[in-house]
């Protein structure tokens, strides 16, 4: 990247240095025009070739695609025993390698905390950053981020003891509920608490894990996060059971991988990857069952998998097998789920709001044609 | 004369002392019990005590070190510590994500570390120093890894700029200006063009090398004591510049001093730890690849270095104006009566203000796990992100304790050695 600038400077200067030592003006001119306009002509090629994606290029040169992820985020990513990364955040973007290098592992895990993930982004640090974070309008523009979707659809929700005999937030009027400070879930509790005319008196806390302390400690009646971390925090309690996550959820929090703005090519790989896996899930292409679909009559799918006549994955620079490699990789979109956040992780998330809308869920994904 | 008179002839044995002044009684009752408002504290602390340890040390000793989740400890028996998570990750606390097949380079590096700063503690041993001198090349290749070469170059360029200096001062000039521009300017030299050929040809000779490892994979105390050790010998002579530059007559040397000084010393260490994560970012060409643990690095030194700077100029103003007077006097050049007279005496005053720094800095590491850095602060709620664990807090934070623990408590250990060893004022 740097030498090509670089080099292109060099050029440029040369250009000019020959161009002002010929003699003759009408003969510089000419000279000039003819050179300009060449420059003109490679520009315009390199401008207006689709499918060229320069982060593309820079992953496939560097062998690897630099993914930044949480530092620790119950399911969406972590470091097992064994030192590997794991988690639904993780899978993702071993889809994404494999979908770019045919293989899962041709990725670097950067753990970024939610203080520098934006700028890491920003600075080139990671090419791509599957982070669960919430998709906002701020984020979008201001921030110059392209989301690229939606992987998952959380939202602020509250847990309470059994014994409390509550079983809906509409029931909290006059709680004390343990919040963390400076977060967005704040506003949303004071604003859900004011619609409903109801009143609560927060104890602050510093992060989910005071909440949590707080919380079993008893000095607050209910705890109010991301109902997935919810999930999570609650199988691991001492008795789940006493615990209950009320199903009220008062935010949208859609989380999804983001890019950089100004590289809409590179935007495209990623958002169709991400599409690919859900697509695989509505079509029922499993990671065991995805060789067998070559007698399929569903057109879609031979496209999706490339094992039809038209390639049209070339239009993004990906080999025409990549989405194949992509679902191979870790499953389908319910199947990455299951392992990460549903009954196999142990977190128990119901699928919800994140089931395929075939199945009542909102997840849909445009057609792959 | 009467026969009266006695005069006892032999010594009359000294009877033990009462059983309440010496002992184990004796010393309960000088250092716990000598008044009532004594007693009242002792008795106080003794409650204070046991509530704690009352809690503390069936949950500790009935712990369960080898259940496979968290599940299965609260399981067994929820009321006990859960220290299965130790068992499961101890490696990965020690060594963040280090490659497992060589955890023995950061074990060595860390051995050797002991013996390199072994001739700098104990005077006795000075003669090693020259390892001292090797090993600091020497754990960067352990721990980073690649090519010997690659670090071997820098200790080739500087030893020739000093055989260099040497050489010119005994045979060409006399002049050590001179001698000493010449050799900066041969070592730069040096090192723009002909570092590469040289690293390719001795590649080619003698290929040693280790695998690389990444500044990624680096973590858990590795990290911390990478950070804070490095910190803590690049600040200290930096420090003492510092001091010295801002009690000079020269004003230029004096204002960038003070101005670095109150600089650093005005922001928080955690400001500039993001302005080398995020802020330096955007300044270098993009793809630039400037090692984030070196960032850190230079940061936290900065940071310690200016704080070392207070400290020993305070060892410095402790001295009376008389010392610099009487070492002038004797003809002593500036650096000769520094280095002779001012700075051994100022340093000694200074003791434990330089090493409350260096264990500030030390517990400081932690910050890095802001900045998205495993340190084991970091690596705690990494380990607790995942579900096996999650929910676990004190049997992690109670490790990670102990381990800063041993550290710091050793360095002050050390000070207080140091401090009886140099008291000249018996």
């Amino acid at each position: 990247m740097f030498n090509a600038v670089f080099s292109q400077i060099i050029l440029v200067l040369l250009l000019i240095k020959i161009i002002f030592n010929l003699k003759g003006e009408i003969m510089r001119k000419s000279l000039f025009m003819v050179l300009s306009s060449i420059l003109l002509i490679v520009g315009g090629q390199a401008a207006f070739s689709g499918g060229h994606s320069v982060t593309l290029d820079d992953v496939k040169a560097r062998g690897n695609l630099l993914c930044g992820v949480s530092t620790g985020a119950p399911g969406f990513a972590t470091i097992d025993d064994s030192g590997k990364d794991v988690g639904f955040d993780v899978d993702y973007c071993r889809a994404l390698a494999a979908a770019i290098f045919g293989d899962p592992m041709a990725v670097k895990f950067v753990g970024l905390t939610s203080a520098v993930r934006f700028t890491a982004l920003a600075a080139g640090e990671v090419d791509i950053l599957a982070r669960n974070t919430t998709w906002t309008y701020s984020r979008d523009t201001d921030l110059k981020q392209t989301f690229l979707g939606v992987n998952y659809y959380d939202g602020q929700g509250f847990m309470v003891k059994k014994d409390l005999g509550v079983n809906s937030t509409l029931e909290l009027d006059g709680a004390t509920v343990c919040i963390q400070v400076g977060t967005t879930t704040e506003l949303n509790l004071a604003d859900y608490f004011k619609e409903n005319g109801m009143s609560y008196e927060p104890v602050p806390t510093a992060d989910n894990a005071e909440s949590q302390q707080q919380y079993l400690a008893g000095a607050c009646d209910t705890y109010t996060t991301d109902a997935s971390a919810l999930h999570g925090t609650r199988v691991n309690l001492e008795n789940p059971d006493d615990h209950l996550v009320l199903p009220e959820i008062i935010s949208k929090e859609p989380l999804g991988p983001l890019v950089r703005h100004g590289d809409d090519n590179w935007a495209d790989i990623g958002r169709w990857v991400l599409n690919a896996l859900i697509i695989a899930e509505e079509k029922g292409i499993t990671k065991a069952n995805i060789d067998s679909w070559k007698d399929t009559k569903d057109a879609e799918i031979h496209r999706l998998l490339g094992t039809g006549d038209d390639d049209i994955l070339a239009m993004v620079g990906l080999p025409k097998n990549a989405m194949y490699n992509a679902i191979k990789a870790g499953g389908n979109y319910g199947e990455i789920f299951e392992n990460n956040l549903g009954a196999t992780s142990g977190i128990n998330i119901e699928r919800g709001v994140n089931a395929s809308w075939t199945k009542g869920g909102i997840l849909y994904s445009p057609p792959f044609r | 004369m009467s026969k009266l008179a006695f005069v006892q002839k032999n010594k009359i044995p000294p009877s033990p002392a009462p059983i309440s002044e010496v002992g184990i009684i004796g010393w309960l009752k000088q250092n716990l019990f000598s008044s009532w408002f004594n007693t009242l504290l002792t008795l106080l602390s003794i409650y204070f005590i046991f509530i704690i340890l009352k809690d503390f040390i069936p949950w500790a000793w009935g712990g369960h070190w080898d259940t496979k989740s968290l599940r299965e400890c609260l399981d067994l028996n929820p009321d006990v510590a859960c220290f299965s998570v130790l068992t499961a990750r101890w490696k990965q606390l020690l060594f963040g994500l280090y490659p497992a097949e060589e955890y023995w380079r950061p074990t060595v590096t860390f051995i050797l570390l002991i013996f390199s700063i072994i001739p700098i503690l104990f005077p006795k041993y000075f003669r090693f120093f020259w390892f001292s001198i090797i090993y600091p090349g020497l754990a960067i290749w352990l721990l980073w890894g690649g090519s010997i070469w690659g670090v071997g170059i820098v200790y080739i360029g500087f030893f020739l700029g000093v055989l260099l200096f040497v050489l010119l001062l005994r045979n060409i000039t006399k002049n050590m200006v001179i001698a000493g521009i010449s050799s900066i300017l041969f070592v730069i030299l040096f090192f723009i063009f002909f570092s590469n050929y040289f690293v390719n040809i001795l590649n080619i000779i003698i290929p040693i090398s280790l695998p690389p490892v990444e500044s990624l994979k680096m973590g858990g105390f590795t990290l911390s004591l990478i950070v804070g050790i490095t910190g803590i010998v690049a600040s200290f002579p930096i420090g003492i510049l510092l001091a010295l530059g801002r009690q000079s007559n020269l004003p230029i040397i004096k204002m960038i001093c003070v101005g670095f000084i109150e600089f650093i010393r005005g922001v928080p260490l955690i400001t500039l730890l993001f302005v080398a994560s995020v802020l330096l970012n955007y300044f270098l060409p993009p793809g630039t690849n400037f090692d984030i643990v070196l960032r850190v690095i230079i940061m936290v030194t900065l940071f310690s270095a200016a704080y070392m700077a207070e400290v020993i100029r305070g060892g410095l103003a402790g001295l009376p104006l008389g010392q610099h007077e009487a070492s002038a006097s004797l003809g002593l050049t500036y650096w000769q009566s520094q280095r002779l007279v001012i700075m051994p005496q100022a340093l000694k005053i200074s003791i434990p203000g330089i090493v409350n720094t260096f264990i500030g800095l030390f517990k400081d590491t932690t910050l890095v796990s802001i900045i998205s850095l495993r340190d084991p602060v970091g690596l705690a709620s990494t380990i607790r992100a995942d579900q096996t664990w999650n929910g676990i807090y004190w049997e992690l934070y109670v490790a990670i304790g102990l381990m800063f623990f041993v550290v710091c408590f050793g360095m002050s250990q050390y000070s207080q050695y140091l401090e009886r060893k140099l008291k000249t004022d018996k």
